[in-house]
């Protein structure tokens, strides 16, 4: 558990968030042209990093923005938030 | 097997105050060569060799531990063993490791506390009502023990459930599945471990994998911290850290990593004598031979790596408790930990061969593995002496994510993950 200063909202529990998991996941642009391997790449593997990770979270219980964050999944700690479309910080 | 565990060895020991027992598994330095090489020193990597060696006839391999054996998940996990799965795959699956289980303290000559005390999941509302019911009925045409028990037949059942009709998740009934209980778990891991060495497989602990090398397709080796190991074979059974591996060896898995916690009480006197999970308000209990109540709570619902995880998610698991029990409301807690577990999309492990040669993974158990550790070891270890899965893994391949034939126990699996 920790502390996520939410860009709009400002510093709150973690417990009021929920994680969308791995960032920069582009969508398909011509969905009818991908092969099957290309759908499973797009919907299920993930890179699942141990250290320094970008990912999706929603203040679920407050403002219900989507942003992005910059997490150490080792130590949970916290180095950067940026909202989303902004371009992602160079860690 | 040598120094074999029993009786008699039991009394001559007490002549030397016990002074004199050989240790169970050696301590080697790695070879420079190996046929296979299991990554993970826990219950299904153990077993993984064992059956190998036994199974296999492959004697000339070894398990690499980066910490000590049976210190991951297979430590930290609540012990609870049942096969009262939904789907036709997952009963076989589990099943067959259920199996393994009513015979495994003999098989290893270790005695691993196996106790069939049964397994209860309770409803809290009426679509639990008629999923839980709906699995009986599947379990059943598996040949997988299972009933149906109304309010006053939990009650029976485990007498100190509250089930008043006034609580925010009144009890409206459980399934039984009484083959299903508990085992000592790092017994697993040192029954396994003391079987494997006695066979010839050397258990290498400290020794943390730092790289996979390839030839094009085919691996070839490991980069680890005592060295080069040179092999044709790897099968990684490393639970929460799976995609860490995966990524040495380039490739990618449908996994994400969340830690999981669990706790217990201070001891008391006997008072449960069963397992109860509760899905709807996802709160597991039951009682250690040491008299410790066993709590299992839910995951953080975000990948971290951190083996502690949130005070919230503890707090919610308690309440439920309570409110189920409330002759527990003056325990103390006395210990909380987590452990890191991986979670595939379907909630269905992955045993199976890769599109590298000779890389096999056993992976993405998810917050019940513990339960599977003989079947899981014994079909991987099919997989990895064939290159072909076995019958009972051929469905829990890593291709399902292309093919979308998926074993989506989410939810049906009797418990929330």
């Amino acid at each position: 558990m920790f502390v996520i200063n939410c860009p709009y909202c400002g510093e709150r529990d973690q417990s009021e968030f929920s994680c969308g998991g791995e960032a920069h996941i582009v969508r398909p642009k011509q969905p009818t042209e991908l092969s099957d391997d290309e759908w499973a790449e797009y919907l299920f593997m993930r890179k699942n990093i141990k250290g320094v990770q970008f990912e999706r979270w929603n203040h679920a219980h407050g403002c219900r923005k989507w942003f992005n964050m910059v997490r150490d999944t080792s130590n949970d700690k916290i180095h950067a938030v940026y909202k989303m479309g902004e371009k992602p910080p160079v860690i | 097997m040598k120094n074999k565990y029993s009786i008699f060895s039991l009394i001559k020991n007490a002549f030397s105050q016990h002074e004199n027992w050989k240790q169970a598994w050696g301590n080697p330095e790695p070879r420079k060569e190996y046929e296979a090489v299991i990554v993970g020193g826990g219950g299904h990597g153990l077993a993984t060799a064992y059956y190998l060696a036994k199974k296999h006839n492959m004697k000339n391999i070894a398990v690499l531990e980066k910490g000590w054996i049976g210190g991951g998940n297979t430590g930290r996990n609540t012990t609870i063993i049942r096969s009262n799965y939904l789907w036709d795959a997952s009963a076989g699956l589990y099943d067959h490791a259920l199996k393994i289980w009513e015979n495994l303290s003999q098989e290893l000559n270790y005695n691993i506390m196996f106790s069939q005390r049964g397994v209860m999941n309770l409803a809290h509302n009426l679509q639990d009502v008629r999923d839980l019911k709906r699995r009986t009925h599947a379990n059943r045409l598996n040949g997988i023990d299972a009933v149906w028990l109304d309010t006053k037949q939990v009650k029976e059942f485990c007498p100190i459930i509250n089930i008043s009709q006034d609580i925010r998740y009144p009890v409206l009934g459980g399934t039984l599945q009484r083959r299903a209980g508990t085992a000592r778990h790092d017994a697993v891991a040192w029954g396994y471990a003391r079987g494997a060495d006695a066979m010839g497989v050397d258990i290498i602990q400290n020794c943390e994998v730092k790289g996979i090398k390839r030839n094009g397709d085919q691996v070839e080796g490991l980069d680890t911290t005592k060295g080069f190991i040179k092999t044709k074979k790897i099968g990684v059974v490393a639970a929460g850290h799976s995609s860490v591996i995966a990524n040495m060896a380039g490739l990618k898995l449908p996994l994400e990593s969340k830690p999981l916690q669990a706790l217990v009480s201070e001891p008391v006197k006997p008072i449960i004598d069963t397992v109860v999970m509760s899905n709807a308000v996802h709160a597991y209990v039951s009682q250690s031979d040491k008299g410790e109540l066993v709590i299992g709570a839910g995951t953080d619902a975000y990948i971290s790596y951190t083996q502690r995880g949130s005070h919230d998610v503890v707090e919610g698991t308690l309440k439920a408790i309570l409110e189920l029990y409330p002759i527990f409301s003056r325990m103390k807690m006395l210990r909380q930990w987590g452990g890191i577990v991986d979670i595939c999309p379907d909630a269905s492990p992955i045993i199976s061969k890769t599109n590298i040669k000779g890389l096999y993974f056993n992976c993405g158990w998810g917050t019940g593995g513990f339960k599977a550790t003989p079947g899981s070891g014994d079909l991987f270890a099919h997989t990895i002496a064939n290159d072909e899965p076995h019958k009972l893994n051929a469905a829990f391949n890593l291709n399902r994510f292309v093919s979308g034939d998926l074993v989506d126990e989410h939810g049906a699996a009797a418990v929330a993950h």
